[in-house]
């Protein structure tokens, strides 16, 4: 799969404090990728280099194959985490100017302004002031300003903070679709869920390093501990469980059932394999439940801080 | 080149569209000239009032010399006691009561006249009372001496020194002080531009830190960019004003030629001879107006005023970019208010003293201060070397604060919550 962006190496230091050390990150064309990482981890430092708001010490950013350069800004949208508007400026004038700092002719602009407007229902704010809406809507006017010029790379700082759960699904809907379309997209959040949700490939950040990127299923793979949970159905519980905790490494675990059942986590030896263990269940108990336990990114966030800490 | 020219159209419109410049662009005129009424009136009022002064005279040789005039009434109260008359005086609440005692001979009255009075008396009115008791005394000791007083009299002349250029050019004294008036004028509204419109450019950039825009916008141009946009666009802004504002002069400078009745619009400068009127004054002062090169006054103030504006609106755009509300701005607003009120003063003493002296020029060579001082010499008649020199000081100048300033913008922008000092600055300047 051809890569859209790739950073090589990033360095950046602002006087004694080192914001990126070192950074290497791959995305992956029509891909949507989670940049991730904890408050000051230097995620924001990282998309500024992308915009070229800021210039990396050392390394080097290639879009599309090719060393990044200033004319690409317009082949990037992006949604900053701490966005606004200017307040005494009405709606549609305002979209206007943005449209046209990215390149955009005037009637361009304009034609592609009112699709968006239609589509997310807020034709009737064109003339309105910024001051008049919530800040629900400026969001959903920075969005439509956002992808306005057909980026090929979109980059969404927290996107969904500020929105409202109708809203949010609103703009997640029209994120993948823009995905459909060909787009690539750059998360970047500490809000987990978010990422298990929408993201194909992700990067973790922490203090400024790199801790580990790759395909989320991949990363889960290699983060998976062999571990299933159980309900099991059984006449006699309290002696299945000491069975089991003899021969198993046994935890409790904690799922939904309707059932009244003995629920434990159950982790195999890396070499042992999940059917041996059906195997043996099946003569001792009715399986109610079993299910792999597949490592949230949350787990996966939390396991490599803490262990690089 | 096209993201400037939108961010140049941007922000002019959002400077010309706002109310208060609207109405302060046509309002401001007329606030000055009603200003300048108020004076008027006031200090005419002030002088119109009128006092009455009691005087009691022991010598008995002042009698004829206290005349009334339109300010002040004296009252003779020598044939009463000195106690009496104080009681008189204050009684009545007249404004003061003068005691001349009795005295050998002139010069034993130097020091003995009194004044008594509530409050203490106007210098005018002071110097007024011992300007006429110091002539009556010269004029006794000078009869005491034996001298003709009258052929003293007939002998005084008065001179009225003209001057003239080496070109052949009459000016009165008048025209001497119409430059300074116009001269003072242009440099203190060059620095009132100044202050105004590089405020602008600070709240402006206030703004956009505080909306949070300013992410969305360096994400599309250089920041550089929006700073010099933003100062062009605001100077344009500043243009407009003055223009509105020197074509209301024109009016009224054509309604004041209709008024004394000459086409002051097709008159030559220096040429101008206004017969109709008899009034010398009037027609000096007219002559003398026409004399100024006020075309040229014009030119220079918009060359000083950009130049001016731009060295200080770049600081202040950086000042803008480094706080993060327009309260922090305050530490470091004297730098920037230093030079202008230096400008000022060193313009309203050493100019007006003497125009082209060694602090004059030197002044009007330093960038900071330089258009300000040079708009105030220039009246006077400045080489056009020196001009140009300052000129091309203040440009090479500007070069160099608005890259460090584009510097300091450039950090300070994506700068939040961080308290910002002189030193936090300086370290900007090496990211």
């Amino acid at each position: 799969m051809e890569n859209l962006l790739v950073a090589e190496n990033i360095y950046k230091r602002f006087g004694g404090y080192t914001a990126l050390n070192n950074v290497s990150i791959t995305i992956p064309k029509g891909s949507v990728f989670g940049l991730l990482g904890p408050n000051g981890a230097g995620k924001t430092t990282f998309i500024r280099i992308i915009n070229q708001i800021t210039m990396p010490d050392e390394g080097k950013v290639y879009l599309d194959g090719k060393p990044l350069h200033p004319e690409d800004i317009r082949h990037i949208g992006y949604l900053p985490e701490e966005r606004g508007l200017y307040k005494s400026m009405k709606v549609g004038e305002q979209a206007m100017y943005l449209a046209r700092l990215k390149g955009l002719s005037k009637a361009e602009a304009k034609e592609r302004l009112k699709y968006w407007f239609k589509k997310l229902d807020i034709t009737d704010w064109w003339d309105k002031k910024i001051q008049e809406l919530s800040k629900g809507m400026a969001q959903k006017v920075q969005f439509v300003i956002t992808v306005l010029h057909d980026p090929k790379l979109l980059i969404f700082d927290e996107p969904f903070s500020g929105f409202d759960p109708v809203n949010a699904s609103i703009i997640k809907r029209e994120i993948l679709e823009l995905k459909e379309k060909g787009a690539t997209i750059l998360f970047s959040t500490h809000r987990m869920e978010s990422v298990e949700e929408l993201c194909d490939y992700m990067a973790l950040i922490n203090k400024s390093n790199k801790l580990l990127d790759g395909k989320v299923s991949e990363i889960k793979k290699e983060y998976k501990s062999n571990t299933f949970e159980v309900g099991l159905e059984s006449e006699n519980e309290t002696a299945l469980l000491a069975e089991l905790q003899e021969k198993f490494k046994v935890g409790k675990a904690q799922f939904k059932s309707i059932n009244d059942d003995l629920k434990v986590s159950i982790q195999l030896q890396p070499h042992e394999n999940p059917n041996d263990l059906i195997q043996y269940l099946l003569n001792r108990a009715k399986i109610n439940h079993f299910v792999e336990v597949i490592p949230s990114v949350n787990d996966i966030f939390i396991k490599t801080v803490t262990h690089n800490a | 080149m096209r993201s400037l020219k939108l961010i140049i159209q941007r922000e002019y419109l959002a400077r010309v569209r706002n109310k208060t410049f609207i109405i302060m662009t046509f309002l401001s005129p007329i606030i000055l000239v009603g200003m300048f009424a108020l004076i008027a009136y006031l200090s005419m009022l002030n002088s119109s009032e009128q006092h009455i002064i009691g005087f009691h005279d022991e010598t008995g040789l002042f009698l004829k010399e206290f005349q009334d005039d339109e300010n002040l009434q004296y009252l003779d109260f020598s044939a009463k006691s000195l106690d009496e008359a104080k009681k008189i005086v204050r009684e009545n609440e007249y404004y003061g009561l003068i005691h001349i005692p009795d005295a050998d001979n002139n010069y034993d009255l130097t020091g003995k006249v009194q004044f008594f009075g509530e409050e203490s008396p106007g210098l005018g009115t002071v110097q007024n009372i011992e300007k006429i008791i110091s002539n009556k005394l010269q004029r006794n000791e000078l009869i005491e001496r034996g001298i003709d007083v009258a052929q003293i009299d007939s002998a005084k002349t008065s001179v009225d020194v003209q001057i003239q250029n080496f070109s052949g050019e009459t000016t009165s004294k008048m025209a001497n002080y119409l430059r300074m008036f116009f001269g003072g004028a242009a440099g203190y509204l060059l620095m009132m531009f100044i202050i105004i419109y590089g405020n602008m450019v600070m709240r402006s950039v206030i703004e956009e830190k505080t909306n949070r825009i300013i992410e969305i916008i360096v994400s599309s141009v250089r920041p550089i960019q929006l700073m010099l946009g933003k100062v062009i666009g605001t100077s344009l802004a500043g243009i407009t004003q003055f223009t509105v504002w020197v074509i209301l002069g024109g009016i009224l400078y054509t309604l004041a030629g209709l008024y004394f009745g000459v086409d002051l619009m097709n008159a030559q400068p220096g040429q101008v001879e206004v017969e109709q009127l008899n009034i010398p004054e009037v027609n000096q002062l007219v002559t003398d107006v026409l004399n100024l090169p006020i075309f040229s006054l014009i030119v220079y103030f918009l060359i000083y005023f950009l130049g001016g504006y731009f060295l200080y609106s770049a600081i202040y755009a950086s000042i803008g970019a480094a706080v993060d509300s327009e309260t922090d701005t305050q530490q470091f607003m004297l730098p920037v208010i230093l030079p202008l009120m230096l400008g000022i003063y060193v313009g309203f003493f050493a100019v007006i003293e003497n125009p082209h002296g060694t602090i004059s020029t030197i002044f009007s060579m330093i960038p900071l201060t330089s258009p300000i001082v040079m708009l105030m010499r220039i009246p006077f008649g400045v080489p056009w070397w020196e001009i140009s020199l300052s000129i091309l000081i203040l440009l090479c100048t500007n070069t160099a604060v608005v890259w460090l300033a584009a510097k300091i913008y450039r950090v300070g922008i994506l700068m939040y919550g961080k308290k910002a000092s002189y030193k936090e600055i300086y370290k900007w300047l090496k990211y």
